[in-house]
């Protein structure tokens, strides 16, 4: 038999074998994986604890990695709004009996925080392991990640203070979880199967439904709510942010005091990130002359802005004292043009 | 040297072959003044006349500019091609205090400079919770496998190499974060459709199914019904994804972005595309597929993505973005210059499938009119309409509702808080309403 009709015998073995598609059909693509390397990334908790590795930690050692590695973001108690949304607040013993977050069932919750909304403690879990510390992710161990948990349990009064959290008591403590019953899949916005049929949700059925009317539709069109004053000039300058032609303008929201200012704050940062900032203050000499300096010393000097824009750019000294000036050849020229305007027009 | 100035089709030759033996040996020996003037009588002569009847018409017209007179730049000057500098304002931006961290947060595409259906994939949003990398192609892997042996024959291991030597697709798609219009949800909040509904792209994206992917590895279908996705990166983004959307050969795995590969901030060099579906499920960086009987509860689908409901309730696994519409031209935060007739134009999509309809109404909602669809309509793609309007001056409030081909209809405000309330925070469809002044300001406001 040729080596053509062994490969079609093959295949035609294949579609007749309950597998009705091609299995490993692409000739020279992709390899197994190795169980090593299936363990290295496939580090997935599951509600039901699949996938948890075996281990341990306590409240106390918690406690410490947590202020080591955790609270300069989020507080000492998981409290901290800073950098994110609270961990731990807002749970009581009252919802740990009930598995649900009264500050939700009532509506008058004062803040979010992460236990007051995650149901499964397999969640927190999976993701502490895999991304936190935010700035060095994967780098706890498990029994690092049981420990943190324990503190966290701890800190939202669902375990004492002696407590040791471990792959064999974790499902006892998800029996205590404040909003383990606070979950609904009763919807329409699964785009897989329903739950009658394995899946999750209704199979799509919408929730809210629209007619479309086209002629008198209403007596009136109710306007409930407009946009309040500080949110039309807290995204800053509207006009900046539309073309400068077509049909319409961006509207101006800042006055042209305000636009000045947000101009000046915008070149101050070019002058920082071009590395000016480093050797001038705006009133005080660093390395070389404060900007305040620059302007009392050029003023009225029509040829000022083109001198100093070269010199800029090539670096030099002598005009201010024997220290030098670097060339500054990494700034754009239209940038150091820029600059130097901005230094000579009072850079505020 | 011959005079090549009427030979018509003849390419012109290069300068010092306009010159005669004589003139090049006088420009040769350091007589280029002659040159010189002579350019200079001719730019005068030009310019004389056309100024002097400057008050006859448009000076832009009039006064040759520029680029008209002078010789433009070579090939090549921008090895890769830039936006010109008079289109510096329409780029990405923050909404101030959203989030605290520039590498948990989320940067807005101008819709309202946008034309057609394609973000240009330098303006599509991004939303990153731990920061964005730009990640080795040559080091990037694809690894299938099953959380159960049962559940797929052979796990596998992809390069990016293999991957792309496979059979590819190339669809159109839109992807909306679920939390687009989140902060509108119990009043208005934010002055553009920028910030009202910027974390919207569509893109054509290019990449092979996951399905196929699946099957490679023996996949066992009646087994595994669910699909996790994870990332590369330090987040390790994960979602699970319904078995069925796989099967349908919807969902794939994407390199290609509008004709390049995909940008650093979308996931380069591959991504999972789940169209229809909000985008914290197209996974970026996409290193990983597992194939399972249940879904995760993952902390994207467990702690935020989830939908709080009036009793307290939060709906878990909400995914799909259904039908929605905006008015991009005019829109909040612009001004119309003059009275007289405007193209209002927008963007309609549903995570549904195509849009059949799209009505505009200027009168608040009260009477509506079909707007064009701009053709061809794509499954789960954005899709433009237009129509036109005769701007009277007077007070108008624009909307638009769009249709999808399963009949939904996009709700009002009105509709949809009397059903989720104000905190969901995700899935807002709600009709974007602008309210045009006599000034010509136009503002966002909510009509119920
Ligand atoms: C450098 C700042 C930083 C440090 C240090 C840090 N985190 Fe975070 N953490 C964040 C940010 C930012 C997020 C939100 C990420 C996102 O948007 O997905 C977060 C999210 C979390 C969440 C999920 C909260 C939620 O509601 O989604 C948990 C749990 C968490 N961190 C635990 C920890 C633990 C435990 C440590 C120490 C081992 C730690 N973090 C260290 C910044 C930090
Ligand atoms: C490493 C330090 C350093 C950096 C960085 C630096 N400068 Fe200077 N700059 C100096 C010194 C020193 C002088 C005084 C030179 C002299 O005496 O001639 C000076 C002088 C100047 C002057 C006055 C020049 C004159 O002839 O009076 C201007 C304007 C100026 N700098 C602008 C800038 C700008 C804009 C940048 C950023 C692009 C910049 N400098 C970056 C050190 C620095």
């Amino acid at each position: 038999m040729s080596r053509f009709s062994k490969s079609v015998l093959v295949l035609a073995l294949a579609a007749a074998s309950s597998t009705a598609f091609a299995f490993d059909n692409y000739k020279g693509i992709g390899r197994d994986a190795k169980p090593a390397e299936v363990a290295a990334w496939d580090i997935d908790v599951r509600p039901d604890f699949k996938g948890l590795p075996k281990g341990s930690g306590n409240v106390e050692r918690g406690q410490e990695l947590f202020e080591e590695k955790c609270a300069s973001c989020h507080g000492s108690f998981g409290e901290s709004n800073e950098v994110f949304t609270p961990l731990i607040g807002g749970t009581t013993a009252e919802d740990i009996k009930n598995g649900r977050v009264g500050g939700f069932v009532k509506g008058d919750i004062p803040q979010r925080t992460t236990f007051t909304k995650v149901a499964t403690i397999s969640t927190v879990w999976d993701y502490i392991y895999r991304a936190m510390p935010w700035t060095a992710p994967k780098s706890l161990k498990p029994d690092d990640v049981y420990a943190i948990l324990a503190y966290f349990l701890n800190l939202a009064e669902i375990v004492p203070g002696d407590f040791t959290l471990s792959d064999r008591n974790i499902a006892e403590v998800q029996a205590k979880m404040p909003n383990r019953n606070g979950m609904t899949t009763d919807h329409g916005m699964w785009p897989g199967a329903p739950a009658k049929k394995g899946g999750i949700g209704n199979g799509g059925i919408p929730d809210v439904k629209n007619v479309a009317c086209m002629k008198n539709c209403k007596p009136e069109a109710l306007i409930g709510s407009t946009l309040p004053e500080y949110a039309r000039t807290a995204h800053g300058e509207l006009a900046d942010q539309n073309r400068s032609f077509g049909p319409v303008r961006g509207t101006r929201t800042l006055g042209p005091e305000a636009a000045k200012k947000a101009a000046d704050a915008s070149t101050l940062d070019l002058a920082t990130k071009s590395g000016c900032m480093a050797c001038h203050g705006m009133k005080n000499k660093i390395v070389g002359p404060g900007y305040n300096e620059i302007v009392a010393r050029y003023q009225g000097q029509p040829d000022a802005e083109a001198r100093l824009v070269a010199k800029v750019k090539a670096g030099g000294q002598g005009t201010w004292g024997s220290v030098p000036m670097p060339p500054n050849a990494h700034v754009k020229d239209e940038d150091v043009v820029t600059l130097v305007k901005w230094i000579l027009n009072g850079s505020k | 040297m011959g005079d090549f100035s009427n030979q018509p089709g003849r390419l012109r030759p290069a300068p010092e072959n306009f010159l005669s033996h004589e003139q090049v040996k006088a420009v040769g020996a350091g007589r280029r003044d002659f040159l010189r003037k002579s350019f200079l009588a001719a730019g005068a002569a030009m310019a004389a006349p056309l100024a002097a009847r400057a008050s006859e018409g448009d000076p832009d017209i009039l006064n040759l500019p520029s680029w008209t007179t002078t010789l433009g730049q070579p090939v090549a000057v921008n090895p890769y091609g830039m936006p010109s500098k008079y289109e510096s304002q329409l780029v990405r931006r923050e909404s101030p205090g959203l989030t605290r961290v520039g590498g948990a947060s989320v940067s807005f595409c101008p819709l309202q400079g946008l034309f057609g259906i394609i973000t240009p994939s330098g303006l599509h949003f991004e939303r990153h919770h731990q920061g964005w990398q730009d990640v080795d192609p040559a080091r990037h892997r694809l690894m299938i496998n099953g959380s159960d042996p049962a559940f797929l024959k052979k796990p596998k291991v992809y390069t990016m190499d293999e991957l792309m030597r496979l059979p590819s697709v190339s669809r159109i798609h839109f992807i909306e974060c679920g939390a687009n219009t989140g902060l509108e949800w119990g009043n208005v909040a934010v002055p553009t459709v920028q910030y009202t509904h910027g974390m919207l792209s569509c893109s054509e994206f290019t990449g092979v199914p996951l399905k196929l992917l699946l099957e490679d590895c023996g996949v066992d279908y009646k087994k595994a019904r669910y699909v996790l996705a994870e990332g590369a990166d330090g987040s390790s983004m994960t979602r699970t994804i319904p078995m069925e959307m796989v099967e349908s050969g919807e969902v794939f795995v994407a390199y290609g972005q509008n004709g390049e590969m995909l940008r650093p901030e979308n996931g380069y060099p591959l991504r999972l595309v789940v169209p229809g579906v909000q985008g914290v499920s197209w996974v970026k960086w996409l290193r990983r597929i597992e194939v399972g009987d249940k879904p995760w509860a993952t902390k994207d689908e467990a702690v935020h993505y989830i939908d709080l409901m009036p009793d307290g309730l939060h709906r878990q696994y909400t995914s799909i973005q259904e039908c929605k519409s905006v008015i991009t031209t005019p829109s909040g935060g612009q001004t119309l210059l003059t009275p007289g007739f405007y193209n209002v134009s927008g963007l309609a999509w549903s995570g549904r499938g195509r849009i059949k309809q799209v009505d505009v109404s200027f009168d608040g909602g009260i009477n509506w009119q079909t707007a064009r669809i701009e053709g061809p309509v794509q499954n789960k793609a954005l899709t433009r309409f237009n129509i036109g309007w005769v701007w009277d001056g007077k007070p108008a409030i624009l909307q638009s509702r769009a249709i999808d081909e399963t009949g939904y209809v996009q709700p009002t405000y009105g509709q949809l808080r009397k059903v989720r309330g104000t905190k969901s925070i995700y899935h807002n469809n709600a009709i974007q309403s602008w309210k045009v002044v006599e000034s010509g300001e136009v503002t966002n406001v909510q009509v119920l």
